[in-house]
């Protein structure tokens, strides 16, 4: 038996990991003052951590339960919009009213956020579960589109509602989120993506990937399923989306939220390999960098043209003809390091199968 | 329920596709313990059969019940539940799993948790995994597999996968199994290990075994019966003494007599 406080290691790791987190934020914000360049790579920073929970989220969907989805964009919206709404029109007015500056009006403030957030996170999971219904039905190509059409959707929806700005976009967001909230949150979609895969829900994931017919065969609820990991997947990203809405400049548009932005997001899963955690969450860092690190190659161009995407695309082309199946293909960091055999020793067997065969076949010849 | 009720019923069984009737009229009863052998020419309707009994096709008339229910509305998975498992003709392991993983997602029904469970690490989740763990070992060592427990089912060779989907479904806790050829592509040695294999299942979990298979010396060997199946139509059932000497069963698999062609 384990021991009876399964929680307090748990709690320990938390512990430690929120004083790392907050450590590293006041460090942040410290440097900032001193070295304003700090603000540049503190926006690249919590844009990768955004990244990483989109990717592994969607690896939830895309990767573990083998739904292609393309909608992801939609469900970031979705969470993004709403807690964006939420703390705009009724928790911003109300902390504004505590005094500036005051430990009081800190600390609610962080509680809002956390709790919009979450609440943004509901909302994009209850657009995943009508999203989840038709993945019922559909498969591969199909589902691909459906929610790619979903995506669009929800855009065209936010587009049309002129309380959220419309195409003018939402501005004047609080903006409260930061470097910790948003590797907090991080933190805890991979926590969830990992102990989920390694658990009876994830093996039925894994199983709906692998041979749904087989999965159904053994008792798997593969309806059920599916659109758990539909639920799972875009509450995530609704919370990446709340996130997103809150850093500064706190400004939401609804072009931010088209198909390409769901496409970018499937490279990342795909590229990190369908199906890694780890991988994704290399693959979120390599792409949220790499477009930044190549802003310096403008300087050696004649004509100031800049070839940044030309080679950001080059590069990803070039990955995926050597590693088709993505950095780590579909397992982890440490299942590349560690015990999982992927070879094994050949073992002769029987001669005389040629034979056997025959007389297997002697049985019956349609007539 | 008493031992000697029925697991598995099956009444006046047909299926249709379009014009063609592919299964028609099938009776079968299925006593605990017991082995049963469906044989039959190819495209006779064996595989159609385990599919409805399965509840992968629905049947266009007549009825199938899993221990005294009707699972006329039944998805895969909720007779699953009432106790039946199967393994496939053309191996559908979970090819990217591991062996173990592969055999504890084989017991999914019998180790239900939360989601939050699995997230927060609660008790529950470790009693539960601790149990799938611990059974899925004993599986694949009945299996021989445990050795290999860790390689992913891809890798493994033929007649190693054809084990490890038995226990696989073997991992269900069935009352009825269904071997849809556990023996194609076996050579004559794995066939042998195989026929021992099958009777041990039955002594050590008591669970009745309907099995499809062209070989005939696994199936007249460890069948207590056959039922022999040819257009769809039940032609012959009984023991394999009587079943070889059937005339009507040498006809369909080796064709008419030369005497009565010549009338």
């Amino acid at each position: 038996m384990m021991p009876r406080a399964w929680w307090l290691r748990d709690l320990v790791y938390l512990v430690i990991f929120v004083a790392i987190l907050i450590g590293a934020t006041y460090l942040i914000a410290y440097s900032e003052t001193y070295f304003p360049a700090m603000r540049y790579y503190h926006r690249i920073l919590v844009m990768m951590g955004i990244n990483i929970t989109l990717a592994v989220s969607l690896n939830i969907i895309n990767g573990h339960a083998g739904q292609f989805s393309l909608g992801h964009a939609g469900f970031m919206a979705v969470g993004a919009y709403f807690a964006a709404f939420l703390t705009l029109y009724y928790f911003g007015p109300y902390v504004d009213r505590l005094g500036e500056g005051s430990g009081q009006q800190w600390l609610l403030q962080n509680v809002l956020l956390f709790i919009a957030v979450i609440l943004g996170g509901i909302v994009a999971a209850i657009a995943g579960y009508v999203v989840g219904l038709p993945s019922l039905r559909l498969r591969g190509d199909y589902l691909a589109i459906v929610t790619l059409g979903f995506g669009e959707i929800i855009r065209v929806i936010i587009l049309n509602i002129d309380k959220i700005g419309a195409a003018r976009g939402l501005s004047g967001i609080p903006p409260w989120s930061n470097f910790f909230w948003v590797f907090f949150f991080a933190g805890l979609t991979i926590l969830i993506s990992i102990r989920l895969v390694n658990s009876s829900v994830g093996r039925a994931f894994l199983a709906i990937r692998e041979d749904e017919i087989a999965a159904e065969a053994m008792g798997v609820d593969t309806t059920k399923y599916k659109v758990k990991a539909f639920i799972i997947g875009s509450c995530l990203a609704g919370v990446a989306g709340g996130l997103f809405a809150h850093f500064s400049p706190a400004y939401l548009n609804p072009t931010m939220f088209t198909f390409i932005r769901s496409f970018e997001v499937v490279a990342m899963v795909v590229l990190g390999g369908l199906g890694s955690i780890t991988g994704s969450i290399l693959a979120a860092i390599i792409l949220t960098f790499l477009p930044e690190a190549l802003r310096g190659v403008k300087d050696f161009m004649p004509g100031g043209r800049d070839p940044r995407m030309v080679i950001y695309s080059l590069m990803l082309i070039i990955l995926m003809l050597t590693r088709p199946q993505g950095l780590f293909g579909r397992r982890e960091l440490w299942d590349v390091l560690s015990r999982r055999k992927d070879t094994i020793p050949k073992e002769p067997r029987d001669a005389g199968d040629a034979t056997d065969k025959l007389d297997r076949d002697a049985g019956p010849p349609v007539t | 329920m008493p031992a000697t009720e029925p697991i598995l019923e099956s009444k006046n069984v047909t299926i249709r596709f379009g014009g063609l009737t592919a299964v028609s009229n099938f009776d079968l009863t299925v006593n605990p313990r017991e082995l049963v052998g469906l044989i039959g020419p190819n495209g006779a309707g064996k595989t159609t059969i385990f599919n409805m009994l399965t509840g992968v096709y629905k049947p266009t008339e007549g009825d199938i019940r899993v221990g005294a229910v009707s699972t006329r509305d039944f998805k895969p998975y909720q007779i699953t539940a009432l106790g039946l498992a199967r393994t496939f003709q053309n191996i559908r392991l979970f090819k990217e799993l591991t062996v173990l993983e592969n055999v504890k997602a084989g017991g999914h029904i019998h180790y239900k948790y939360s989601g939050t469970s699995a997230v927060l690490h609660t008790n529950r989740f470790h009693t539960a995994e601790e149990q799938a763990e611990e059974d899925a070992l004993r599986l694949l060592d009945l299996f021989d597999l445990r050795s290999r427990a860790q390689y992913t089912a891809r890798n493994l060779p033929y007649g190693d996968q054809r084990r490890l989907e038995i226990a696989r479904a073997l991992a269900a806790r069935p009352r009825l199994l269904l071997l849809d050829e556990p023996a194609a592509g076996l050579n004559t040695g794995e066939t042998a290990a195989l026929m021992t294999k099958i009777r041990e299942i039955r002594d050590r979990f008591g669970v009745a075994i309907l099995l499809i298979e062209h070989n005939m010396e696994l199936v007249m060997g460890i069948c207590e019966r056959i039922i022999v199946l040819n257009y769809g139509k039940t032609i012959a059932q009984g023991t394999p003494d009587q079943i070889q000497t059937n005339p009507v069963v040498v006809e369909a698999y080796l064709g008419e007599p030369v005497e009565a062609a010549q009338l």
